[in-house]
């Protein structure tokens, strides 16, 4: 094993972006997410890669566009209101299959509210604030380990898939410092060259124009484009989905929680089945694709399911759509950076169980 | 403060050190083959506002770096002992300094141990580092890292970011230590 060092998580991403290739960075800056920019302003330009501070999100994310549709690795991050601010170029960017990364960085809201962690923007990042049937891929790690891998993954996916892909982690993990090896993954390289404009190209070897397009008018060309993108998102949905199976095997109650929050949950269950509470929890890590399958299945195993959240309980939304048979489902929300503690959990559970476990 | 974790809060001003004073403490943790989290208090705060941090050093594997409660505390303004006070488990320690949180002692369940840091430090004519002093109390009072250990991790530490420091946090460090 390599020399675990300690790091913020933000530094941690943006190292990993970097190993991943990444070509070119543009962002504006905002709490809880600014070491990440720090970091690529001074290491950027000494690797004789681009370095970009935006005059604005918007001219960011459209500077990520512009980059990745020419085959370049290109990335953006932000917070919240500000990534608020991106997603008419992010449904631009799934509708003109163009790959880009964008790691979101979480901060209490709504509107500008305030730079203390959450994770009030599930909804932002899985249901999109952009127009039309698009999807975002959005994976959200639980540690900075995690965090190296899935930003390492988002660049691949999003190549993969020519689909914008997230890293959404929330101001804890961005701010916290623990043990952290570096590791380098290798998903292999996707061959862009099929499609990205790098020039046609002269005389002999010159090659027909290419355009990548949002607009689609004319003829059926958007119902070809959107069949077509469906099309993807199924596949994705079957082929992408990651999560954590935590203590399940014969557990009567399921945990449903995610990011930095899942890490609280954990230590409520390992404290809950000291107690002979028969606990676990499905932890979503690809958000979106969402998997609904896993939860589809212990649903039919437990007697209820606690979805955990730090905010109004989002994914909630999509755990009850998961499940087919009649379970109780019943959440445990904290709003606006206020924090999930262990002991919320264990109390939330003695509560649901009433009386006679402890 | 179990064998296997220890959670510990570290409060004071702005500009009195405290998330450093942290951060060298999960250094050492690293050093020290264990597990270790760090969380600061960030944004908003400035010099003279409050700052904390919240260390987890454990042999087994972290799965929150938020804890409900801490077992040991570390405070070195009145108003980190205001905030946190209730935040120490029973059985757990608090290590302030009395020249600035003065004698604030509600609780018959947990342990306070005070020293005036501060004006031990302006004693000294002002050559050594408050936050370190402490350090060095902290390691010897508790033992929940080796003082070889704690030193490695702040030569290293210093040295990454101000060398010319090295000397005075080694000195600093084992002012703190030869205090009990």
């Amino acid at each position: 094993m390599a020399e675990k060092v300690l790091m913020k998580g933000n530094i941690a991403i943006a190292k990993a972006a970097i190993d991943a290739g990444l070509d070119c960075y543009f962002a504006y800056p905002i709490t809880p997410q600014n070491e990440i920019g720090e970091f690529m302003s001074k290491t950027m330009p000494e690797l004789n890669k681009t370095y970009i501070n935006a005059e604005s999100e918007l001219a960011a994310i459209n500077m990520v566009i512009g980059a990745c549709s020419t085959g370049k690795k290109a990335m953006t991050s932000s917070s919240s209101c500000a990534i608020a601010l991106m997603q008419e170029a992010i449904s631009a960017m799934a509708t003109a299959e163009i790959p880009g990364v964008i790691i979101s960085v979480m901060r209490s809201g709504p509107g500008l509210g305030h730079i203390i962690a959450s994770q009030g923007d599930y909804f932002q990042a899985t249901k999109g604030g952009g127009n039309g049937d698009y999807h975002t891929i959005v994976l959200a790690p639980s540690t900075i380990d995690e965090a190296v891998e899935f930003t390492h993954r988002v660049f691949y996916l999003s190549r993969k898939y020519k689909n914008p892909a997230m890293l959404l982690a929330d101001g804890f993990l961005g701010q916290m410092m623990e043990p952290v090896e570096l590791k380098k993954y290798d998903f292999g390289e996707v061959d862009s060259s099929d499609w990205e404009l790098d020039g046609v190209g002269e005389n002999e070897n010159k090659r027909p124009p290419r355009k990548l397009v949002s607009l689609h008018m004319g003829g059926d060309d958007l119902i070809v484009l959107n069949n077509k993108l469906q099309k993807k998102y199924k596949e994705i949905e079957e082929k992408e989905v990651l999560y954590e199976e935590f203590m399940m095997n014969d557990a009567e109650i399921m945990i449903t929680a995610f990011g930095t929050v899942a890490r609280v949950a954990k230590s409520a269950i390992l404290t809950l089945r000291q107690n002979g509470v028969k606990i676990g929890m499905i932890r979503p890590i690809t958000l979106w694709p969402f998997p609904s399958e896993v939860v589809k299945k212990y649903s039919k195993q437990v007697k209820s399911i606690l979805d955990v959240e730090m905010n109004e309980g989002q994914m909630a939304l999509d755990v009850k759509a998961s499940v087919e048979t009649p379970v109780k489902i019943e959440i445990l929300s904290k709003l606006g950076g206020d924090v999930i503690r262990a002991r919320d959990i264990v109390n939330k559970v003695m509560e649901m169980n009433y009386v006679g476990i402890m | 403060m179990t064998d296997k974790q220890t959670n510990i809060i570290v409060s004071g001003f702005g500009g009195q050190g405290v998330l450093f004073l942290g951060t060298i403490l999960s250094h050492a943790a690293i050093i020290e083959r264990k597990n270790t989290t760090w969380i600061p208090s960030y944004g908003a705060e400035m010099r003279g506002g409050s700052a904390n941090c919240y260390v987890v050093i454990s042999k087994e594997e972290i799965a929150s770096p938020i804890f409900d409660e801490a077992d040991l505390g570390i405070f070195l303004s009145k108003q980190a002992m205001e905030k946190f006070e209730d935040h120490i488990a029973t059985g757990g320690l608090i290590i302030a300094d009395s020249s600035r949180v003065g004698d604030i002692q509600t609780r018959s369940d947990i342990e306070y141990c005070e020293k005036p840091f501060n004006t031990l430090v302006l004693e000294q004519n002002k050559n050594l580092l408050l936050n370190i002093v402490v350090l060095g109390f902290v390691i010897k009072k508790t033992g929940i890292l080796s003082k070889e250990n704690v030193l490695v991790a702040l030569k290293k530490v210093s040295e990454m970011k101000k060398p010319e420091f090295i000397d005075l946090n080694v000195k600093s460090f084992e002012f703190g230590y030869s205090l009990i």
